[in-house]
């Protein structure tokens, strides 16, 4: 436990940084990067919090979590408590403390920002929920008595998870179903394990099942079930539908079809949810990257995690090819910095124009051109140009395209009066999460496109509050 | 888990396996498949058609080729066993309509692919021939079934040890020219079987059509894996298809993209035989 420090005492303490493994080390494991704080370090940074009056730091927060206050708890050394604070909020904090991009949410509305460093919450955020973890006391809240009523989540990435969490403690008979064989959605199928270990999902996931949430793998809604059989054959009261924005987008240029072009779905699902990349024990296969040149196209998050995959399985070339400049990079800035670190090559205002490849049909190389900036397009960033006559052409092996996803129709498509916008997401008010279709609702990033963890966990909580007054009122 | 209740071998590496999959077994259409994982911790997704589905029993039938490690493995399961993870049913369902005289032809292992669909047909009161081929006696199965649901049924191997010898091809070029009208023909087996039949029939204007084995992972249009080229474009067989029209497809892409993870396959082959306990 320690005292508060004077203000002035305070700003003289530099932000704390993360212990992380050895970049050269860790560019050849797939462990996790980041080793966590300790209790010292931890108390250290909690000294830097301000206590702000309006605390800045939980506005910048989708969900609002009570950074001030559990900050407060660290300070005493009463990190349990720390964690059930930020449970009020976020159900998922060992997640959210590894993904957030913090720099945009809470730490970029943190005061400190301004003069100082922001203070780092998400890492304080990390160091509490594993402490919890370490401990087994989750601090897993009581369940209201039965109500009777049933619902099914379909998808069990972070907006299925939260729903289901929440309407459980309602009392209600909650079904998770997921089409893949694993329960997590992208934080197992995307996100690779040197950023978030599995057991950290498998660990909530437990938590879940402990507190009554039933989770039901292998069931593809609209194929292995429609949704009218859910809702008048097997008596679901309402249905929260989370599906994701999973649907790989290609480029269609030329030469996609070679071997050795990958999505980054698919690439990342074979990496991480099949476990590719223990290549002793997978049945799984994944392309030869050892020794070869392996170039993601795109500039995200699933670019990031994809290229440092590549770095990992033993590519003697990693590129990063983007087509606007590092400044409208949509990754984590923390991701960047790792995958720079590490070795990544970056070919900033680079585009793919055409895939090459051999007799057998295997890719040989990638036609790039170079690129620049013109003036800000819709969405404020700065449009990419071509630069005339700047094309050349890099040997690569493998390829792997990460310029994003969009909405997956299955359900869609198999559901009558489920209406959906021109992209193809599902239509839902933003407040009561309700669609066009009675007892169905929805949310996360197949009503949004594609965003964040803990956006998706706010819809989810939303979607959670309001299906539990559509199932106590029953007015639709 | 995914209860086996009965598994028997129809020729040497076919085997034919009932699995308790209720959900599956009631919403199952010809032409769909599962995915299936043999063990939890390591196992691959691998795409089966389901051959057969009793929604009240709440099974499904799977008739498995033993080609690699994965289908070596699910081979070896018994009555009693159990798969760990089936997924289904996948694809869109074959089309089926009254189309008149219709041709189904199965090589080796695909006339079990095919064999649901021609059921299907039958029973939309098409006339169905069958054209059923294999390298040897040993190897042609499903020949009491096809004969029970096709008019006609036309048995092939390579080698003449049993039925005619010749290809399933040269087979439904002698119909053709001997003047039998064919308004539509399934034809399902090896990538050459297929685009040889879409070489037959093309000149002849007979709407085609083959079911696709491209390498899948996930089976619901979300890995882009499955992905081929039909007239042009790119499709992804797990949702688009399996089946598509023979003449737009473009068998050379299809099949080099199978082959893309060989020395993965070869290897994992030759540790299970070595060490098949470990497995
Ligand atoms: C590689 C990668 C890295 C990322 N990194 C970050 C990061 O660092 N920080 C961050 O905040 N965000 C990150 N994101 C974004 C974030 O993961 C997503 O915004 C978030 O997971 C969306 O949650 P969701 O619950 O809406 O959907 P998802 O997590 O996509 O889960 C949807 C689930 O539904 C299942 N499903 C789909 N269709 C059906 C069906 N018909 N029946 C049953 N189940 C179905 C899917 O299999 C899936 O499991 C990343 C995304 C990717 C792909
Ligand atoms: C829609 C569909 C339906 C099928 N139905 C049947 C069936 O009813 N009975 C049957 O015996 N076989 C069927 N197959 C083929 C079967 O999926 C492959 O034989 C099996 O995946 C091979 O796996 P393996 O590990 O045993 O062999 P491997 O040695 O790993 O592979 C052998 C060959 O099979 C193909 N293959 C490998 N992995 C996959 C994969 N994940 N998905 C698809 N193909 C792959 C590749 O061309 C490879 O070269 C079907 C395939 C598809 C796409
Ligand atoms: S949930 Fe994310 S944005 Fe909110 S406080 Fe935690 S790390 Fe920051
Ligand atoms: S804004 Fe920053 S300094 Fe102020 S309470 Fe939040 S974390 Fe502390
Ligand atoms: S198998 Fe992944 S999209 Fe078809
Ligand atoms: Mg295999």
């Amino acid at each position: 436990m320690a005292d508060r420090l004077p203000p002035k005492e305070r700003m003289k303490i530099p932000r704390q940084s993360m212990p992380e493994q050895d970049a050269e080390q860790r560019a050849c494991n797939f462990e996790e990067v980041n080793l966590g704080l300790d209790s010292a370090i931890a108390e250290k940074e909690a000294q830097r919090c301000l206590t702000c009056a309006d605390p800045k730091c939980s506005h910048g927060c989708p969900v609002g979590v009570q950074v001030r206050e559990f900050v407060d708890f660290v300070l005493e050394g009463e990190y349990l408590k720390a964690a059930a604070k930020i449970r009020e909020d976020n159900v998922l904090p060992a997640v959210t403390g590894r993904v957030c991009p913090q720099e945009n949410q809470c730490e970029g509305a943190c005061v400190l920002s301004k003069r100082f460093t922001s203070l780092a919450i998400g890492h304080l955020e990390r160091f509490v929920a594993d402490y919890e973890r370490a401990t087994g006391q989750v601090g897993l809240p009581q369940r209201a008595p039965a109500t009777g009523k049933k619902v099914a989540i379909v998808g069990s990435g972070p907006a299925g998870l939260s729903c289901a969490g929440d309407l459980v403690l309602k009392g209600h008979d909650v079904t998770v179903m997921e089409a893949l064989h694993e329960i997590g959605g992208v934080l197992v199928y995307g996100i690779p394990e040197f950023r978030l270990p599995k057991d950290i999902v498998k660990g909530e996931v437990e938590n879940m099942r402990k507190m009554g949430v039933k989770f039901e793998t292998n069931v593809v809604v609209g194929k292995t079930v429609t949704m009218d059989q859910l809702q008048n054959e097997e008596g679901f009261d309402a249905v929260f539908v989370a599906t994701g924005a999973g649907l790989p987008k290609f480029m269609n240029l030329p030469g996609e079809h070679l071997g050795g072009v990958y999505s980054a779905n698919e690439f990342l699902t074979r990496v991480n949810l099949m476990k590719a990349y223990d290549r002793e024990h997978s049945d799984s296969p994944i392309y030869e990257c050892r020794d070869r040149n392996v170039a993601v196209m795109g500039g995200g998050n699933t670019a990031m995690d994809a290229v440092r995959s590549a770095l990992r399985l033993g590519a003697k070339n990693a590129y990063i090819v983007y087509r606007r400049s590092e400044e409208e990079m949509p990754a984590r800035a923390e991701e960047v910095h790792h995958a720079k670190d590490e070795g990544v090559q970056f070919l900033n205002l680079h585009n793919p124009v055409e895939f090459l490849g051999n007799d057998e049909g295997y890719l040989t190389g990638v036609k790039l051109q170079k690129m620049e900036l013109a003036e800000p397009d819709d969405s404020g960033r700065r449009r990419p140009v071509p630069v005339e006559g700047s094309e050349f052409v890099m040997p690569l092996d493998v390829a792997v395209i990460a310029i994003g996803t969009g909405a997956n129709p299955l359900v869609q498509s198999t559901t009558p009066g489920l209406n959906t916008n021109k992209w193809g997401y599902i239509i839902a008010d933003e407040e009561s999460m309700r669609t066009t279709r009675e007892g169905v609702f929805a949310g996360g990033d197949i009503v949004s496109g594609a965003a964040t963890v803990i956006l998706a966990m706010g819809a989810g909580r939303k979607a959670a509050k309001s299906i539990h007054e559509y199932l106590t009122t029953g007015e639709w | 888990m995914f209860p086996i209740t009965e598994a028997k071998f129809l020729a040497p590496d076919v085997k034919r396996i009932c699995i308790e999959a209720p959900r599956v077994a009631r919403q199952r259409q010809a032409g769909q498949f599962v995915i299936v994982r043999v063990e939890a911790e390591h196992g691959e997704r691998v795409p089966l058609t389901i051959a057969d589905s009793d929604p009240d029993a709440g099974t499904i039938t799977i008739i498995v080729q033993g080609v690699g490690k994965t289908t070596k493995l699910i081979n070896m399961l018994e009555a009693g066993d159990a798969l760990a993870d089936v997924v289904g049913p996948l694809g869109e369902p074959s089309e089926i309509e009254h189309f008149g005289t219709v041709v189904v032809v199965g090589g080796g292992v695909g006339t079990a692919i095919a064999y649901p669909t021609a059921v299907a047909m039958k029973a939309a009161d098409n006339h169905v021939i069958g054209i059923v081929g294999a390298r040897n006696k040993e190897l042609l199965i499903l020949e009491d079934e096809m004969r029970a649901t096709t008019d006609e049924l036309h048995l092939m191997t390579d080698d003449g040890s049993y039925g005619e010898q010749g290809f399933v091809t040269q087979k439904l070029q002698q119909l053709i020219d001997n003047g039998v009208t064919i308004d539509h023909v399934l034809a399902i087996g090896p990538i050459p079987m297929m685009k040889a039949i879409a070489d037959v029939t093309k000149p002849h204007g007979i709407k085609t059509i083959v079911s696709l084995n491209p390498i899948m992972v996930d089976g619901t249009g979300m890995c882009g894996g499955c992905r081929v080229q039909v007239g042009g474009t790119s499709k992804f067989a797990c949702v688009d298809g399996p089946e598509f029209d023979a003449h737009e497809v473009d068998f050379t892409i299809l099949a080099q993209r199978n082959r893309m993870y060989r020395p993965h396959e070869q290897q994992a082959v030759a540790d299970l035989e070595a060490d098949p306990e470990t497995q």
